[in-house]
């Protein structure tokens, strides 16, 4: 590999440009899906190919192949310098990248148990079949009970080299065992799902047993049933308690995205959008993100984090930093092509490309809401407590957000309504809708540190052509006061 | 290299085959290249031109089968490949529901899905293009972001029941967004095309300029239930989304907007207004489609909804045979039928309503209505007395797309969509402009 980047770097360096990388990856991805008492599909696949960035008078180009030799690396690298030029003329303002320190000889693995991939298909289908028969066991369903539960496991192994003098080798491995439960009513043609609560991790097989979906899904199959006849919610204002797996997607939505530093900018205006989080908004106490309860760091050396990794796809080892201090935005995501724009001399690593065929860009790292500080045990019921009229929602559902990051709407898995302090009944056809600093601007009350769990998605897209990034959200119970909620049922 | 030719595709499958082991093998290759131009901030941002072929290997000893993947094609990536996919065959349980692979077809070859200009297009072209709006918006104080983008591929399958089928198919697209510089507008337009002749990517930046401009300093308007005319990138974007719900496996199982109370689909039941046409056609020079699926069965052109009958949902080849009905195909593609007001026509006819270039971030809230929430975007206009009054603030809609093809005042001719989230990218959609009663608008957004 050194010898074939060797080429890489050489002939685009000759070729005129200033700056240039090559990513060599293998790619490897097993699914197992069941539903009820039968493995429906079981699929390994596996990608390996190089792609090369160049940086040409101030303008990118990137090209890439299946095919590693060195007459195609030469021939893609010189592709990727002839498509920078040919770019000069809409390149109005040049690209300029912030310094970067070299890694000579850096190496990077996820911290695993236990390697999925040297795991046995029986145990994982096995073990996917117990989990539906246990869903499949529960009694007092109006009908027919249906389970589709999968596993997922990815692993990347990369291999970097840039013109900055850093050769950077890194595995990366990602774990994802969930199911969903369905009831269906044909009396009254009514249908119910409950998904796990289970998530994603950049963990290995020990995500499965650390978390017990065994014990989970008899008590979705419950839920799911108990849905039939939960109570329709009545819209209107309410205070809201979030579950950590409710509010990982709040925090990725309304606070991931609109701090990256591309959007603010003005780059992803075509298809993610803009941000309502404003350079103005930057350490402006007039103009506050959330309430003082508010602590965001950024983190991508989180252990079991999607997008933990050593170092990004630029090259930059990888921090943590705070995004908003007690309520106020100090901080964006960056990378290097970006950070000098806002005054900064260093990017914060937020650089990846989600395949060898495609280029780098700016991608969310895991971006979490800190718990409560100071030692009291402070846990859902304890917010819960301090409402009078409420709902109490675990699990993520529904979820919709505005090009500026303002409007958002979310549902859930399993919702609670909160009378005086308690959580009386199950209660359905809820979702919540708000204006993200209001929203933020309600919290006042935040779980503290023993429950903070991480939430996060596989497929968190953005760009044209179209990546996908993975990506973990921490947090703990959070209340937020005098939120729309409003009743989803509809008739046909 | 990753454009193969029939015969270069043909011999790789059949090489394939010959290491298989299984009772029954089915491999799939599929090659592409993609080149694009990006820009933002009116100025270029990445650019990015890449290939690859990908092999698809699926193997089944009696009931058991196992798919691996691998873009490795030498001879001992192939067999590697194989063995892999009978692995994990080998060590799975039976699966009652897996069907044996299909024997020879006769698939009707679709030589227009097809361009040689739009697979080479080179960085000249897309940079003209981008360079047309980049130039048309600086001196308006307007700021341009988009991508240009055009590709090329093939598809091929051969199985060792003596299946064989190959197709070409190229894309071509560019979609922009035009913001004022104070940021209180915004503009979107967008073409796609099997042909990138067809892309007229000055007037595309030109609409997208005229949008910007018309939408600036917006006033809010109360949400509630409208009169809205959706542009076709709206209507694609919603009837698409609804048409995932379209299998016949989800209705009969009570799991769907489409399944009977008691049992069974609504198959055969008037479901949307008389207006409403939903088809598909391989063949529809408009937006060619692929001459076969992935099991290997010919596409073919026939109906989903005719006059706001349900004709067909979707089977799998096994709840095809488990119900005992003809499987469906694909489909290829989907199209629904305009009429032949224009936007000007629906304009002038509407007393008050709401004008919506396109919807953003459509999800599925509840599944039993097909209830989705979005937002307008780019675009969002107050209509009264016959015509354009006022830039409005976006909304966000909670609405099924059921209701709203039950509501239909007015339809213009079809055009192809790109779709907000590229929808139209890997699946071509034909759609409408349509004028609709009673849309639901559930509140404001501050977002431009």
């Amino acid at each position: 590999m050194r010898d074939l980047a060797s080429v890489a770097l050489n002939v685009a360096k000759q070729q005129g440009a200033s700056y240039a990388d090559i990513r060599i990856s293998r790619h490897l991805n097993n699914f197992v899906f069941t539903r009820e008492n039968r493995v429906q599909n079981v699929t390994n696949t596996e990608s390996y190919g190089f792609g090369v960035r160049v940086l040409v008078n101030g303008a990118w180009g990137f090209a890439a192949s299946s095919t590693l030799d060195r007459p195609e690396v030469e021939r893609v690298t010189a592709r990727a310098v002839a498509l920078a030029k040919a770019t000069r003329t809409i390149q109005r303002s040049p690209i300029k990248l912030v310094p970067v320190e070299s890694y000579p000889s850096a190496r990077y693995d996820t911290p695993v148990k236990q390697d999925p991939f040297t795991v046995s298909l029986s145990q994982k289908a096995d073990y996917l079949l117990k989990v539906n028969a246990e869903a499949m066991k529960v009694k007092g369903a109006p009908g027919p009970i249906f389970v589709n539960s999968l596993m997922f496991f990815t692993k990347e192994e990369k291999y970097f080299a840039s013109t900055e003098g850093s050769e950077i080798e890194q595995t990366l491995i990602r774990s994802w065992p969930t199911f969903t439960v369905t009831s269906v009513n044909p009396q009254t043609g009514r249908f119910e799902q409950r998904t796990s609560l289970g998530t994603p991790a950049g963990k290995g097989y020990e995500v499965v047993e650390e978390y017990d979906l065994l014990g989970e899904a008899p008590r979705a199959a419950e839920q799911a049933i108990q849905k039939h006849t939960a109570k329709p919610v009545e819209p209107g204002r309410r205070d809201l308690v979030l579950h950590p797996t409710n509010l990982w997607l709040t925090i990725h939505e309304s606070i991931g995205h609109p701090t990256e530093l591309d959007r603010v900018l003005g780059y992803e205006a075509n298809y993610a959008g803009t941000s309502f989080a404003t350079r103005e908004r930057l350490n402006n106490k007039a103009k506050p993100y959330g309430s003082k309860f508010i602590n965001i760091k950024a983190d991508k050396t989180q252990m079991g984090g999607l997008a933990t990794c050593g170092w990004d796809d630029d090259g930059v080892k990888t921090t943590e930093w705070d995004i908003i201090r007690e309520g106020i935005l100090v901080g964006y995501q960056t990378i290097r092509d970006n950070a000098w724009v806002i005054g900064l001399n260093r990017s914060n690593g937020a650089c990846y490309a989600d395949s060898w065929h495609d280029i780098a860009f700016q991608r969310m790292p895991n971006v979490s809401l800190q718990p409560a500080a100071g030692s009291e045990r402070i846990s859902a019921d304890d917010l819960i407590a301090d409402v009078k009229d409420g709902v109490y929602i675990e699990g993520d559902g529904s979820f919709s957000i505005d090009m500026q990051r303002y409007n958002f709407q979310f549902g859930g898995q399993v919702f609670w309504e909160i009378k005086n302090g308690k959580k009386t009944g199950l209660l359905r056809n809820v979702a919540y809708q708000s204006r993200t600093p209001d929203f933020w601007a309600a919290c006042d009350g935040v779980g503290s540190r023993e429950f903070y769990r991480l939430g996060g998605s596989y497929f968190d897209g953005k760009g044209e052509p179209g990546q996908i990034n993975a990506v973990s959200h921490g947090c703990s119970f959070a209340r937020f006061r005098n939120i729309n909620i409003i009743n989803t049922g509809r008739r046909i | 290299m990753a454009l193969l030719t029939s015969q270069e595709a043909e011999r790789i499958l059949q090489k394939t085959l010959s290491f298989s082991k299984a009772d029954e093998m089915q491999a799939q290759l599929f090659g592409n290249r993609q080149a694009y131009n990006r820009f933002g901030v009116n100025s270029a941002s990445t650019s990015g031109d890449g290939e690859n072929i990908t092999l698809v290997i699926n193997s089944h000893f009696g009931q058991k089968g196992g798919v691996a993947t691998t873009n490795t094609l030498d001879d001992a990536g192939l067999e590697r490949v194989v063995r892999a996919a009978e692995e994990i065959a080998r060590l799975r349980p039976d699966n009652p529901e897996q069907m044996p692979f299909l024997g020879k077809q006769a698939f009707q070859d679709n030589p227009a899905a097809y361009d040689e200009a739009t697979y080479n297009a080179g960085a000249e072209t897309r940079t003209s293009g981008i360079g047309a709006t980049i130039d048309g918006a600086k001196p308006k104080n307007l700021v341009a972001a988009g991508i240009y983008d055009n590709s090329g591929g093939f598809q091929a399958m051969a199985n060792t029941k003596g299946l064989f089928g190959y197709s070409r198919q190229s894309l071509a697209s560019y979609t922009t967004t035009v913001r004022t510089a104070d940021g209180t507008g915004s503009g979107w337009a967008s073409a796609m095309s099997h042909r990138i002749s067809s892309i007229d990517a000055k007037a595309v930046g030109a609409r997208a300029i005229d949008k910007a401009v018309l939408s600036q300093n917006p006033v809010a308007i109360e949400p509630g239930n409208y009169t809205v005319i959706l542009e076709p990138n709206a209507v694609g974007d919603l009837v698409s989304f609804m048409f995932n719900f379209f299998d016949a496996r989800q209705a009969d199982e009570g799991r769907s907007f489409l399944s009977k109370r008691g049992g069974g689909n609504r198959a055969g039941e008037k479901f949307f207004g008389e207006q409403v046409n939903l088809y598909t056609d391989p063949y529809d020079p408009r937006l060619p489609g692929q001459p076969f699926d992935g099991d290997g069965l010919p596409n073919t052109k026939y109906d989903f909804v005719r006059s706001g009958v349900i004709k067909q949902l979707n089977y799998s080849r096994y709840w095809a045979k488990k119900q005992n009905v003809e499987v469906n195909p694909g489909p290829a593609n989907l199209i629904m039928d305009g009429g032949n007001a224009s936007i000007d026509d629906m304009i002038k006819s509407t007393e008050r309503g709401v004008l919506v270039t396109r919807l953003w971030y459509i999800r599925l809230v509840d599944p039993q209505t097909v209830l989705l929430t979005g937002l307008t975007r780019d675009g969002t206009f107050l209509i009264e007395g016959g015509k354009i009054k006022s830039a409005i603030k976006n909304f966000r809609f909670n609405e099924t797309p059921v209701k709203m093809l039950n509501n239909i005042d007015a339809m213009s001719p079809v055009v192809r969509i790109t779709g907000s989230e590229r929808v139209g990218e890997g699946f071509p959609i034909l759609a409408p402009a349509l004028k609709v009663r009673d849309f639901a608008f559930t509140s404001l957004s501050d977002a431009v």
